[in-house]
């Protein structure tokens, strides 16, 4: 709900993902689509459409689009058609791109989303379509020429249309975070948005709360959360001023401008594309075997969701823990490696505190992590056996962060073994309180606050390794004798 | 053994008198080679390949040397120009393909090498497959071998295989392979006194062959006999995994097939192709037709298939909506011709302006215009259902009889400029045609007798889907029965 000068409006967003099939060819071709590959590197003659040249469905393709449907809890169309949609440009080398239009491999499905408030909201999915990338079109390689590069031309993208049950930019963010985050885990893409793997085209109206929907705005192909979440924001505030001085909002396609952080209208009606649908004489319906679809069931790896139930009800860990854990599948990997056979939400708090800040502070994944989890639950055991303290587990945490060595062996080298010998700990305190005289007769005359520095004196004699619930015992009793 | 001998054996013969060492490869394709240039006038082939060619021939030699000749070992064939060649031009009569030189070989055509046979050249054909005439290539018109008596005004070879029929009818090719998407291959066959197939949809692959219209585009033989045209379509034939309409059956053995008996075969007649205009004597060819294959043992059925009339203006919807989409990719950008513009708009427009003749022009047209919004569902989607009732009539027809006989055109070769400038008294000419491509079922034509003045008339065969053996059978019956011996005007190495 966006506050206005007069009154509340609703944000109404409905989103369409493009995602690239991770696959190592193309959708009809057999050529390679690994990315940053030198220009034309990776074009058949039938990305090229060349004349005679045809398609030929890649089955892995469809089998990851249909992966995808179900960990989305979609239907799955067990007949489905590709259409051509015919425009020209010079990246799209046939004229038409092959897509899905009026019978999409992937129908109806869902995706639940964590909102702030700690509800859960479903947004509907409307369907899942194959169809092809396009080229690139190079407009800075020549001053007066255009180059034409076709590596991605024929590459699989899975189109994922969201109904419009998204309210507000926060929310279109949260979908598109689970969205990538259900793709990893299935392996259907790898959603990294630098290198286009996933592209976001949004459509936004406002409304009054309760009205008919109001006329959309579609902002196209923005390739960062971020940037859809900026784009939204701005769209709806555009569209409300727009209103509330009796404009109208006229149904358009715009592109974000990432340097203004505004959206503009693309060339308009001289634009408008007429993209002639119709059913692609060169391949016959796709028609899946039900068994099929269900040995590919059968297969799917645990979801988000049902993770962050898992690790609530066996980890006992709370739903903010479990969210964060389950985000991303390395991170839920790495943390039941850690927890195993240990204290889970010791290892959750681990994980949740100084794993992700030191792995955020040198700007790295979790995959990337200079402490492996099995260091990480070695350090939990040495918290657990006494060996070390909790406030000496932050340092030697770090120095393992720094130098990538085991805690045991850090702990050994720098002698920070916890001196739990009540002897060698009595011993600190009579020196601690001859040395403070003074002020141990100003805490026996009250002064009750002075017991915290007595405790601070005693760990810096003892290099912070005295165990510090027998310092508090002895050093009571020692107080009171 | 003489030129115009060697030249007036057919492939059979032909193949019969290579195995027997009467001659060589090299000198049967020589031979050819000379035809060929001879033949030169009639402008059948836009490019001819006769140092390829002796090439090929001299691989057959040594394989028939070592006795391990190939079905079509040394046997040379034309090849239409919609068949993409590795490395030879390709021009599919347009001149939107100038300089297009494939880097790929057909299915179709290498399926043929691999059998031995050897390439003369690319032939002549309506730009893109799409005209009945011959007259829409870049290249220039074809002329028929066959004149009137008395007259000496060229006629059309008919289209758009009119290359390939009239190098096979003057003897400038021993077989050709051609494509049928409405016609292409039997008309053309009709009006030059040949065999032409086109057979199932899905039999013989059609990866590497331009497009026309996908959906109806089929690649087939064309020879002088019906056994040539069994003998080319089995190396023809055979599923390809790259062509995803491609259909994965065995292939039989075609030529076995001929074994002259029809025998109680019921032979269907429709009466729906009984068209206004049509002149009697291809009506009396029809019933003289009928007339043999009942002498023959079959017995003729009258049927009915209702939905003939509506067949011509759905195949134009369809073939003209694949056509526009498929002839999207002739934009200037990577193959072929380019004509720079001032903007990336001027230059499609200034490109396809010039690479495009005004008949291409006309259907892509037309083609996007019923595929627009607001008009697929009145045009294509409707044109889509009609498609679907003629599969039924013929479906329906061939659970009462095994084949259906039919005239293969409504009219013999007529003039160049004789024909009226309205291009729908062209496409009518297609009428008997279309229904087998909108259905997808085999069909081949036959000469089977001329017309008063003396130009060949073909009657049609239509069969079941992958029944090619039944449509050859039938037809070997009728051309020996109409003892078809008639030889056009011209011939190259002259009539013996």
């Amino acid at each position: 709900m966006t506050e206005s000068r007069t009154e509340a409006w609703e944000t109404v967003i409905g989103l369409e993902v493009h995602s690239q099939v991770v696959s190592k060819a193309k959708l009809f071709s057999g050529a390679a689509t690994v990315f940053g590959a030198e220009p034309n590197t990776q074009v058949s003659p039938i990305d090229a459409a060349f004349p005679g040249m045809l398609p030929v469905i890649n089955r892995f393709c469809v089998e990851q689009a249909v992966k995808t449907g179900l960990g989305l809890a979609a239907e799955i169309n067990l007949r489905s058609v590709f259409e051509r949609k015919n425009y020209f440009y010079p990246d799209l080398p046939a004229g038409y791109q092959i897509s899905q239009y009026l019978q999409p491999v992937v129908g109806h499905g869902r995706v639940s989303l964590d909102l702030p408030d700690g509800t859960v909201r479903e947004v509907g999915i409307t369907r899942l379509h194959l169809e092809q990338d396009a080229g690139k079109s190079l407009h800075d390689q020549h001053p007066a020429l255009t180059y034409v590069d076709l590596n991605r031309a024929g590459v699989a993208l899975m189109e994922i249309v969201s109904e419009p049950d998204l309210r507000s930019a926060e929310e279109a963010g949260l979908y598109l975070r689970k969205l990538r985050s259900i793709l990893r885990y299935l392996g259907t893409c790898d959603g990294n948005m630098e290198e286009g793997s996933l592209r976001c085209d949004a459509n936004v109206s406002v409304r009054r709360p309760g009205a008919p929907m109001g006329t959309r705005c579609e902002i196209k192909n923005v390739n960062s959360i971020r940037f859809v979440m900026q784009a939204i924001e701005y769209e709806a505030r555009r569209q409300i001023e727009l209103l509330e001085e009796g404009g109208r909002v006229e149904q358009q396609t715009c592109l974000f401008d990432v340097g203004r952080g505004i959206t503009r209208p693309m060339r308009s009606k001289e634009e408008a594309h007429d993209y002639r649908y119709f059913p692609d004489p060169d391949l016959l319906p796709l028609v899946l075997d039900p068994d099929w679809v269900e040995r590919i069931r059968a297969s799917l790896p645990e979801l988000p969701d049902a993770k962050k139930a898992r690790f609530m009800s066996q980890y006992g860990l709370s739903t903010d823990d479990a969210g964060v854990l389950v985000a991303e599948k390395e991170t839920a990997v790495y943390f039941e490696r850690a927890a195993q056979g240990r204290d889970a939400k010791v290892a959750a708090n681990w994980v949740v505190g100084d794993l992700f800040g030191a792995v955020n502070r040198l700007g790295i994944g979790i995959g990337q992590s200079p402490v492996s989890a099995s260091q990480l639950g070695a350090l939990i055991d040495l918290i657990a056996d006494g060996t070390i303290s909790g406030r000496l587990a932050k340092d030697v945490f770090a120095e393992m962060v720094a130098s990538r060595a085991d805690p045991t062996a850090i702990v050994e080298a720098k002698g920070l073994r916890q001196v739990t010998d009540s002897t060698a700990i009595e011993a600190a305190i009579d020196t601690v309180l001859a040395a403070q005289a003074d002020k141990l007769a100003e805490y026996r005359a009250g002064r009750d606050r002075l017991y915290g520095f007595f405790v601070g004196q005693i760990m810096r004699a003892t290099k912070g390794k005295a165990n510090p619930a027998l310092v508090n015992q002895l050093l009571k009793k020692k107080l009171a004798g | 053994m003489s030129d115009p001998a060697l030249l007036a054996l057919n492939l059979a013969e032909a193949r019969d008198g290579l195995a027997r060492k009467l001659f060589s490869a090299r000198e049967l394709t020589a031979a050819y080679n000379d035809a060929v240039a001879e033949a030169k006038p009639l402008n059948a082939y836009i490019t001819p390949t006769p140092e390829h060619a002796l090439a090929m021939a001299e691989a057959a030699d040594r394989r028939l040397a070592r006795g391990e000749a190939l079905p079509l070992d040394g046997i040379p064939v034309a090849v239409k120009d919609l068949f993409c060649t590795r490395d030879i031009p390709t021009t599919a009569g347009s001149r939107i393909l100038d300089g297009f030189r494939p880097p790929y070989e057909s299915a179709v055509t290498d399926k043929l090498w691999q059998a031995g046979a050897v390439m003369l050249g690319k032939t002549n054909l309506d730009e893109f497959g799409m005209g009945s005439s011959n007259m829409t290539s870049w290249y220039g018109p074809v002329e028929n071998p066959w004149r009137r008596p008395g007259d000496n005004r060229p006629l059309v070879p008919g289209g758009s295989s009119g290359g390939s029929a009239v190098a096979v009818a003057a003897h400038a090719a021993l077989a050709a392979s051609g494509t049928d998407t409405g016609g292409s291959i039997r008309q053309p066959a009709s009006f030059c006194g040949i065999v032409g197939l086109k057979p199932t949809y899905g039999r013989c692959s059609r990866w590497g062959v331009v497009a026309f219209a996908s959906s109806l585009d089929h690649p087939g033989p064309m020879a002088r006999t019906v056994r040539d045209v069994a003998i080319m379509l089995g190396a023809m034939a055979g599923h390809d995994p790259r062509d995803s309409t491609s259909a994965p059956v065995a292939i039989p053995d075609f030529e076995a097939a001929l074994d002259g008996n029809i025998e109680g075969l019921r032979v269907g007649i429709p009466r729906e192709y009984r068209v206004d205009g049509m002149p009697g004597e291809i009506e009396a060819l029809w019933k003289q037709g009928v007339g043999w294959l009942r002498e023959a043992g079959a017995e003729p059925v009258e049927i009915s298939l209702p939905m003939t009339k509506y067949a011509l203006p759905a195949y134009y919807i369809i073939a003209l909506a694949e056509a526009s989409s498929n002839l999207a990719r002739y934009d200037g950008v990577r193959f072929g011709l380019r004509v720079e513009g001032a903007s990336l708009e001027e230059m499609y427009e200034l490109t396809r302006a010039a690479g495009f003749g005004a008949e291409v022009r006309r259907r892509v047209l037309i083609g996007t215009y019923v595929l627009s919004a607001g008009y697929y569902d009145a045009y294509y989607l409707k044109a889509q259902r009609v498609r679907t009732l003629i599969a039924r009539d013929f479906a329906r027809a061939f659970e009462r009889v095994d084949c259906i006989l039919t005239p293969t055109a409504p009219s013999a070769a007529f003039a160049i400029g004789e024909m009226s400038s309205d291009p729908i008294e062209m496409y009518l000419n297609d009428v008997f045609t279309v229904p087998a491509n909108l259905a997808g079922v085999p069909a081949v034509s036959v000469p089977a007798g001329v017309s008063g003045d003396g130009l060949p008339l073909g009657l049609q065969i239509t069969g079941r889907a992958f029944d090619e053996q039944t449509v050859l059978r039938v037809a070997e019956v009728l051309e020996r029965t109409a003892q078809f011996r008639h030889l056009p005007g011209f011939v190259a190495g002259g009539r013996a």
